[in-house]
């Protein structure tokens, strides 16, 4: 036991002198910057991108922690109609942030970040041959798509009315993590995704990209949340999703550029 | 004194049933209830749930009267890998059922290959997984029944010139039926109420796997108060698959 907490003692010394060290050498203020945790909604699908951008927003602002719930759009919609503190709400979808909005949880007004489009996720190697949407309906082909209730659904029922292609799945998931779950376990043949996801999966997928994906394009919009406990780290966060780093990290996993 | 936690304990079942009649707009109720998606979903959870507790008696009895009865050793530890699916995470249940069964499961695969049966997306995917997690209401009610009676009775009947079969027909089933009939309730009301297992291993839709949970959550993606209304249906036929049933055990005079 005192072994353990010795070590702890060690880790938080070290801790500390590292952040004040490097506080330090940034030379922003004398004084060791207060912690804070800036707490971010964000859609299930900006989970890497995200992530990444969190290393560089805390690298940024000394003492900052950046805290993220991630989950479907709608879901986090509700949670923070319900009362859910939180800083900053980035959604897959305008259907969803007009919701919050309507719901009278956003202050300001939301601004797209970034866009996203469908692909069909197969195995590795592509072992049934797809190469168009419509052969989607092959006989005997297991499609997994995502439920008309979430965006991803949405953009599916979409394409299939542009096209007049009629998909019969076997399943409707209800987010774009589970269809490429059940294609990367091999019990679907193909699943309708985001590009971003497939393109998250590493090896684990191949995709087939299809030109009527145009046709179905999501904005992911961001606002900061009304009463928010960090209402100014929110904004900073906010701006830096916006600006050239943001940027960086969201297209590197196939995030498209919103035109302005 | 007992009277304030028993109300806490009370108020903590009863009061989020009453949270969401509150939040049922009643006006729509009807409508919302007899949608074409929710009655699918009533009808397919009816269904499986039902074909889930005829396979839990008939694989469970057997499993109950070996844990109560037989000698082997290691038998405490077969017991504890039985109660398992009741502690588990449905959604690791699932898992489990996935790479057991899906296509690159080694049964599943062996399946696929010998006899082109593919498991995962359908209704007997569904019923799999809830018997998967129903089990175990049905062998534990049952074997502590075995345990706790028959025995002796049993003795006297084998004494008296009963064979073994008589015996296990006249004595031992009428003094189980109690027990079997709560297990079987309560195996009934557990896959009414499967959700994790079903969604992680089944998939999801209408009318083939979609049960009446999988429904709600659908539903709670884009229309809460249908989402409400058919979580209220479900509260209801799982009260009255309780009150009409009304296992002896539940009412604690097993």
């Amino acid at each position: 036991m005192k072994k353990v907490l010795a070590t702890l003692a060690g880790v938080a010394l070290l801790v500390t002198g590292c952040s004040s060290g490097s506080s330090g050498s940034t030379g922003g203020s004398s004084s060791a910057p207060q912690a804070k945790t800036l707490t971010v909604y964000a859609a299930a699908s900006l989970t890497e991108s995200f992530n990444a951008l969190k290393t560089e927003f805390e690298a940024a602002h000394p003492g900052v922690t950046v805290k993220y719930s991630f989950g479907g759009s709608s879901t986090l919609v509700q949670q923070l109609t319900n009362g859910a503190k939180a800083d900053v709400f980035a959604s897959a979808d305008q259907a969803n942030m007009d919701k919050a909005v309507q719901g009278g949880v956003i202050q300001g007004a939301p601004t797209v970040f970034a866009t996203n489009k469908l692909t069909i996720a197969v195995a590795p190697g592509n072992p049934k041959a797809l190469k168009t949407f419509a052969d989607l309906t092959g006989s005997g082909l297991k499609v997994v798509v995502c439920a008309a209730q979430v965006p991803c659904g949405s953009a599916t029922q979409k394409v299939e009315k542009n096209t007049g292609v009629t998909i019969k799945p076997v399943s409707e998931e209800q987010d774009v993590k589970q269809v490429l779950t059940k294609v990367e376990s091999g019990d679907a043949d193909a699943g309708l995704v985001y590009v971003t996801d497939a393109n998250t999966a590493g090896g684990k997928v191949a995709q087939v990209d299809f030109p009527e994906s145009a046709q179905a394009i999501n904005n992911y919009p961001i606002a900061v949340v009304k009463d928010a406990p960090e209402a100014d780290l929110a904004q900073q966060f906010e701006q830096f999703v916006l600006g050239a780093q943001g940027k960086q990290e969201l297209t590197k996993v196939g995030f498209g550029t919103p035109a302005l | 004194m007992l009277w304030v936690p028993a109300g806490l304990a009370l108020a903590l079942v009863v009061l989020p049933v009453v949270g969401l009649l509150v939040r049922t707009d009643l006006g729509r109720l009807p409508s919302l209830i007899v949608s074409e998606s929710s009655l699918a979903a009533l009808r397919l959870s009816v269904e499986t749930a039902a074909l889930s507790t005829v396979g839990c008696v008939l694989l469970g009895v057997p499993l109950a009267v070996v844990l109560a009865r037989s000698t082997v050793p290691g038998l405490r530890v077969l017991r504890a890998i039985v109660l398992l699916p009741l502690v588990l995470p449905p959604v690791v249940g699932g898992l489990a059922l996935l790479y057991l069964l899906g296509r690159k499961g080694f049964l599943g695969y062996l399946l696929d290959v010998t006899l082109g049966v593919t498991v995962p997306f359908t209704t007997s995917a569904v019923v799999i997984a809830q018997i998967f997690v129903a089990m175990p209401f049905l062998v534990v009610s049952l074997e502590g029944a075995l345990r706790n009676a028959g025995d002796s009775y049993e003795q006297v009947a084998a004494t008296l010139g009963a064979k073994p079969w008589t015996v296990f027909r006249r004595v031992t089933v009428p003094l189980l039926l109690p027990a079997l009939g709560s297990g079987a309730v309560l195996s009934f009301a557990r896959s009414l109420g499967e959700f994790g297992a079903t969604i992680t291993f089944a998939g999801s839709l209408e009318g083939v796997t979609r049960t009446l949970p999988l429904e709600v959550y659908t539903q709670a993606e884009s229309d809460i108060d249908s989402a409400v209304a058919v979580a209220l249906l479900l509260v209801v036929v799982a009260l009255v698959v309780i009150v009409v049933a009304r296992p002896r055990a539940l009412e604690g005079r097993a």
